[in-house]
């Protein structure tokens, strides 16, 4: 249990640190390097969760798809611009002052539910067949709505695409 | 001291078995270079490496000591910081993959429930070492070799997995153990109902290695060394660690998916046991080919080490082959409830997997002494107007199979080669309308 605690406080910080060191850093490389070790320590807290196959997707898509496509992205970008350029802009102030009042809220309702929202405690022990579990949930139970949902991703998708082509010709 | 002991204990033995795989691993990058040499050699009509020990034998140990010793350059304008961490990277995803992969029945690290997934996903990580040691460089070459590296591996990583999938709808399940024991219950490799499936898996994955004639991005006609142009000494040796070990690994996994893993061929074939003695075989004929060279050497001075290196490794080999035919009933105890040759029988799995694995590699090898490069437009339009739509057909025209053997009652291998025909009809007509 101590093990546990400890590696869950220690994967918390390194991921709360280098989500700030991400918003913090000029070079947009460095960003992307924080941004990977941020969504590493994200899944290795779903790991400990015992959700195995949430924490390999999200090692899968996060950062071996849409990490590696980012930094492929700022590798074309001139860095000397970016380096000269500060980080935040004239509205940081109205950001930090948004994101201040959502975590007090988020305290706060935390803080008062406590009592009737109990979370379950994870069962100890073994491997669950855990892929089995959201295959059956998403093709089973949730059909329509996953259906609609990779549907708008394809709309989407197609957009994006027409977009690039029409301002390359 | 005992309690100290007790509470190790169930960390020794993963402990060895971590151990026993990195340096395992380590030794076959060493030797596979050496046996690229050689056999790269042969297929032109040359030598290949001599010198160093008898037929160049030593020739692993005198490169690795190159390598320690060469200076180790950082480029002036270099991101110090990254250019460090870069091969580091490759390094760590590369030989993290292994503690999934089964050897043997009684040889894994760790069997994970969604173990396929995990695999793929801590090798994608690999891939961040290349774009960020061609970035870091700040150099033109690397730079273009790392974005030829990512445009490759992102494009050739969806028809893997669809491949990947094709193979899953057979084993339904993600844990590699029991992929290998669900071709021992259907009595049957899955590279003989999947075809189309291994075929896509094993272009993807030469791909994804950056072989040849895939390996636009260290091409050197074109970009000196690729995405290691700037790296020298041991940060360039950890690439080349790096590089080599996602060969044996993407070896390892084809084999456990399409080639039965650890499975002796025709397990089931009673009559076929005399297989079992292939490990003591191997063995012996390299002890005779020792023994023969030792005597066609010069018996002059200079050759002396030479001969007497190879008796020695003809020795250990026979040796070794007594060993594993050491019968049951000579160990203390009598052997009680042990196989007839148990050291025999204990590394049947081991040796099965890797002799797959070996052949792979000399694939591997083969195809870089003998196919031209690609173009890049060439390996992308392959990729994704060919690859990617037989890659999906196949899985649908599989899946199909499979759903209507289960509800019509035909039978499944039968009903999955239809799958393929069907696939292999779109692969025709996707090259017609190219042509």
């Amino acid at each position: 249990m101590m093990f546990a605690q400890g590696s869950f406080y220690v994967l918390a910080a390194v991921a709360v640190v280098s989500a700030l060191l991400v918003i913090t850093r000029r070079n947009p490389v460095h960003s992307a390097i924080y941004l990977i070790v941020t969504l590493l320590s994200v899944a290795l807290l779903y790991l400990q969760l015992q959700a195995e196959f949430i924490a390999a997707v999200q090692i899968i898509l996060y950062i071996g798809g849409i990490m590696v496509l980012f930094l492929f992205v700022i590798m074309l970008v001139k860095l000397d611009v970016a380096l000269r350029q500060p980080p935040f802009n004239q509205q940081w102030w109205v950001a930090g002052a948004a994101a201040l009042v959502l975590a007090v809220e988020l305290v706060g309702v935390i803080y008062l539910g406590r009592g009737t929202a109990a979370l379950p405690q994870a069962p100890p022990g073994s491997l669950q067949p855990n892929t089995e579990l959201i295959g059956r949930t998403l093709y089973q139970n949730y059909m329509l709505p996953f259906e609609i949902a990779s549907l708008l991703l394809l709309v989407a998708m197609v957009g994006a695409v027409l977009m690039a082509r029409r301002k390359a010709s | 001291m005992t309690l100290l002991l007790e509470t190790l204990k169930p960390y020794l033995l993963p402990l060895i078995r971590v151990l026993v795989v990195f340096l395992g691993i380590s030794l076959i990058v060493a030797y596979l270079v050496y046996a690229e040499r050689k056999i790269l050699a042969h297929l032109q009509v040359r030598l290949g490496p001599m010198r160093v020990g008898p037929h160049g034998l030593l020739q692993p140990i005198a490169d690795g000591l190159k390598l320690l010793l060469k200076e180790d350059i950082m480029p002036a304008g270099a991101d110090k910081g990254v250019f460090l961490l870069a091969p580091v990277i490759s390094v760590i995803a590369a030989f993290t993959a292994f503690s999934l992969i089964p050897f043997a029945p009684n040889f894994y690290i760790t069997d994970v429930n969604v173990g396929l997934l995990f695999l793929i996903g801590i090798s994608s990580l690999g891939i961040l070492g290349i774009i960020l040691g061609g970035w870091a460089s700040n150099s033109h070459y690397p730079l273009l070799g790392a974005l030829r590296s990512t445009a490759q591996l992102v494009s050739y990583e969806v028809a893997l997995g669809f491949a990947l999938v094709s193979a899953l709808l057979l084993a339904g399940t993600l844990s590699m153990v029991a992929i290998v024991e669900a071709q021992q219950r259907q009595g049957v490799w899955f590279v003989f109902l999947q075809p189309v499936a291994f075929f896509i898996l094993f272009v993807a994955a030469i791909a994804e290695t950056n072989r040849n004639p895939f390996d636009l991005p260290e091409a050197e006609s074109e970009l000196v060394a690729g995405f290691h142009t700037e790296y020298s000494g041991f940060r360039f040796s950890l690439y080349f660690l790096a590089e080599y070990a996602a060969m044996i690994l993407v070896s390892s996994i084809a084999v456990t998916l399409f080639l039965g893993g650890w499975l002796r061929p025709f397990a089931r074939v009673r009559a076929l046991d005399f297989l079992d003695f292939t490990p003591v075989a191997v063995l012996v004929l390299a002890a005779a080919w020792c023994f023969r060279e030792c005597f066609r050497y010069p018996a002059t001075r200079e050759w002396r080490w030479q001969r007497l290196l190879l008796l020695g490794l003809g020795v250990g080999a026979l040796g070794i082959s007594a060993g594993l035919l050491l019968p049951a009933r000579f160990l203390p105890g009598g052997g009680e409830g042990l196989p007839a040759f148990p050291a025999l029988t204990a590394i049947q799995g081991v040796f099965w997997f890797m002799s797959k694995v070996f052949l792979f590699l000399f694939g591997f090898i083969w195809f870089r002494g003998t196919f031209p490069r690609y173009r890049f437009d060439q390996l992308m339009s392959l990729g994704w107007h060919f690859m990617i739509p037989v890659a999906i057909a196949n899985v649908i025209f599989c899946s199909l199979a499979i759903v209507l053997s289960r509800q019509m009652g035909w039978g499944l291998p039968a009903t999955l080669w239809l799958g393929t025909a069907a696939t292999l009809l779109v692969a025709a007509l996707l090259r017609r309308e190219k042509a």
